[in-house]
């Protein structure tokens, strides 16, 4: 994995290889960082700019914060990498467990 | 090197119970807590069935008869069923997958421990000014209403034991996707460990609504909060759908492991691998899906509209799907196979046709316009008790039987076990069979008398019968354990003599360490492939090295003593008592001051050298 130390002592690790595979991985990094900020200042202004009514504002804002979440998943907490299989299927069920629980409380018990 | 080998004194066994770490004896720990608990549940049964054996009883009075049933409920629930299959899963699932332990060992510990104190807690409410009397679902628009410390001891006692068993789940989860032994792969696992697998990812779902659900309680009842009361703007539906959400996967968390239980009693005694094993992994994973998406069954009639009780029908009545996808595999097991008439083939041939009556009345009370008919009748007692009774309680009498050797070394007595079995599964159909028709005569649940000449007191009076035959079957199982531990003849690893998973091909009971190689699995039934190709046991996968143990640890108990001190300063608290902020500070130390020292001081365990296990080997010596 790519995530794996450089110093492992296993002579068969290959330096160069590990090298390019962490260029590589924090090049996403800082792309996904920087496009969170990003992500941010538009949650930021769509709350302080005017004229924007709250049907609008409070779901746009909902939707940002999970695609950073999921940048958030991805890219920093490494679960694109391989052998991750088992945290996304329960953090996927988990998701649609609370999704179905909050589905039926808008739903049926409040509205 | 072997413990088992030398003599102990009583303070020593306790004490070594009392820090154990080894998933093996933290089984006899749930086996032991969920037999004692079973036994008080049992117990209040009987004094319910005792009070509505004939009209117009005044055996109790309307009042400690809500608590009654109150207690009965919960303690069979939380108390006696829940840990009854996490004594199986302790003791079983490791050996199934080859493992030497669970993945944490001390969390293990902790669980049981928090989950012991929580029941105790629970308990102690008889002899503390009265029990919870809000039925054991505690209805918001009773529970708030409910005088004295009751419904707190319900509230605190449960969030402590639910703990226990959350860290429980997750403990089994990573046991399962980590420490399977090599070859050992997903579509290979017996069927006990998957469906311990589902159930742990049902704990690990279900149980976070329940502990928000009893914080808000809490709130409400201890802190002055109104989440549940309408008349300051809370909602009381909400305990509902929060305690449901929970709810309905709980009894799958209950019956999936009795599924487990028998889909491996059936292939033993019928000598022919599981009929279907990949459809039964399938309907088991399809059962806990849907164990989510049904909930709102139990409340058709509180108003939820037409739309949504159509929903929740159709999505509960696709239950029976799996539910029968597993009927068939289980029959067609049996279909041609070698037939051995053991107490646990019994148990397990009773089990089909029992819990089937149950599944064919859920889907009468799934389809919602009827519902309406059945609500609060005894027709619903019925149905529940046939589905947890003829489904989780013949498992765990059949487990109890099927694993007795393999927990303690020794075979529970045949004959005694058959007329356990006898015994309860007469009085088992005489109680409840009846309870269908009392129900659709229009006996309403819950009440604590009826009056003479409504029709209802010569089927009540059949059911009480039931339940003291019930009752006698358990006297004569614990008769026929204590027997059996007196005798104390000790058996070899497959007593059975048809073991077909790794369990059956180490000692009776294990050495601590388990494996002293960890096994290579070639298949589903990995231990019956051998025995097939001739061979005595598994091929080892690793050669004979020194084997890392976890030490045993007296923190569990002692973090779960604190929070067991620290709920009834937090109980108190309301009726400004000044004692009771100092002790739930002082319970509270103790438990962050457990967990801190935890922290702090590293514990490496130890090692068991190669050379002693190798010892062993040399002199022919069983561990």
């Amino acid at each position: 994995m790519a995530n794996q130390q450089l110093n492992s002592g296993n002579p068969r690790v290959d330096i160069e290889y590990r090298r390019k595979k962490n260029a590589e991985e924090m090049r996403y990094q800082l792309v996904s960082f920087a496009l969170m900020i990003f992500l941010t200042l538009i949650a930021f202004s769509a709350v302080y700019i005017k004229g924007f009514t709250a049907w609008f504002t409070v779901p746009f804002i909902i939707l940002l914060a999970v695609v950073q979440v999921i940048f958030q998943l991805y890219y920093f907490m490494h679960m694109s990498h391989k052998g991750h299989e088992a945290p996304s299927l329960f953090l996927y069920s988990g998701v649609l467990v609370g999704a179905v629980t909050i589905l039926a409380f808008t739903t049926i018990i409040w509205w | 090197m072997s413990t088992y080998a030398q003599k102990k004194g009583f303070g020593a066994t306790l004490w070594d119970f009392l820090t154990t770490v080894d998933h093996k004896k933290i089984a006899i720990l749930y086996l032991i807590a969920g037999g004692f608990f079973f036994l008080v549940g049992g117990l209040e049964a009987v004094f319910i069935r005792i009070q509505l054996a004939v009209p117009n009883n005044d055996f109790v009075s309307a009042g400690l008869f809500n608590e009654i049933i109150t207690m009965h409920g919960t303690t069979m629930i939380f108390l006696a069923a829940m840990p009854l299959v996490f004594a199986f899963m302790n003791a079983v699932m490791p050996l199934q997958i080859g493992a030497r332990d669970v993945a944490f060992p001390f969390v293990n510990a902790l669980g049981f421990w928090l989950f012991f104190f929580g029941g105790i807690f629970l308990n102690l409410s008889w002899f503390l000014g009265g029990a919870p009397d809000a039925g054991w679902t505690s209805y918001a628009s009773l529970a708030l209403h409910s005088k004295g410390h009751g419904v707190d001891f319900y509230i605190l006692g449960l969030q402590i034991s639910g703990i226990g068993t959350l860290i429980g789940g997750i403990n089994f989860l990573v046991t399962i996707i980590n420490m399977r032994a090599p070859g050992m792969t997903y579509m290979r696992m017996p069927l006990f460990t998957w469906t311990t697998f589902v159930t742990s990812a049902l704990i690990l779902f279900a149980f976070p609504p329940l502990t928000v659900g009893l914080v808000l309680m809490m709130f409400d009842r201890l802190f002055g909060a109104n989440f549940f009361d309408p008349t300051l703007g809370g909602n009381t539906v909400i305990w509902e759908h929060l305690f449901w959400i929970f709810g309905h996967p709980e009894v799958y968390i209950l019956i999936l492991p009795a599924f487990g239980i028998f889909s491996e009693i059936f292939p033993i005694f019928s000598r022919k691998r599981l009929f279907g094993y990949s459809s039964m992994v399938f309907a088991t994973v399809l059962i806990g899906f849907l164990g989510f998406m049904v909930w709102a069954h139990h409340m058709f009639t509180t108003g939820l509209g037409p739309v949504a009780n159509a929903i929740f029908a159709v999505a509960t009545m696709a239950i029976g799907v799996p539910t029968g996808i597993k009927i068939f595999n289980w029959l067609l097991t049996m279909w041609g196979g070698s037939v051995k008439f053991t107490t646990p083939m019994h148990w397990a041939m009773a089990f089909i046709p029992s819990f089937l009556a149950g599944g064919v009345t859920g889907v009468m009370l799934a389809s919602a316009a009827a519902d309406y008919q059945y609500h609060d009748t005894y027709f619903v007692v019925a149905h529940f008790h046939y589905v947890i009774v003829g489904g989780v309680v013949f498992a765990v009498f059949a487990g109890t039987h099927l694993y007795w050797p393999k927990m303690f070394g020794t075979m529970l007595n045949e004959v005694l076990g058959k007329i356990t079995f006898w015994l309860f599964f007469i009085g088992f159909h005489l109680t409840f069979f009846i309870q269908h028709f009392l129900g659709l005569w229009g006996m309403p649940r819950r009440v604590f008398t009826y009056l003479p000449g409504q029709g209802f007191d010569a089927a009540n009076m059949v059911s009480s019968i039931g339940a003291a035959f019930m009752g006698l079957g358990v006297i004569v199982m614990l008769y026929n354990i204590i027997i059996t531990s007196v005798k104390n003849v000790k058996v070899g690893n497959d007593p059975w003599g048809d073991g077909r998973t790794l369990e059956w091909a180490i000692p009776s009971p294990p050495p601590f360490y388990n494996f002293k190689q960890l096994p290579l699995v070639r298949g589903l039934d990995a231990y019956w492939l051998e025995k097939m190709d001739g061979k005595k046991g598994m091929t080892p996968a690793e050669p004979l090295g020194d084997i890392h143990m976890p030490n045993s640890s007296f923190l569990p108990f002692m973090m779960a003593m604190g929070l067991f001190i620290a709920a009834f300063g937090a109980m108190y608290h309301v009726n400004d008592k000044a004692w009771a902020l100092p002790v739930m500070i002082i319970g509270l130390l103790v438990t962050f001051g457990s967990m801190f020292l935890r922290s702090v001081k590293d514990d490496h365990g130890f090692h068991i050298h190669k050379e002693d296990l190798m010892d062993e080997e040399d002199k022919g010596v069983k561990a």
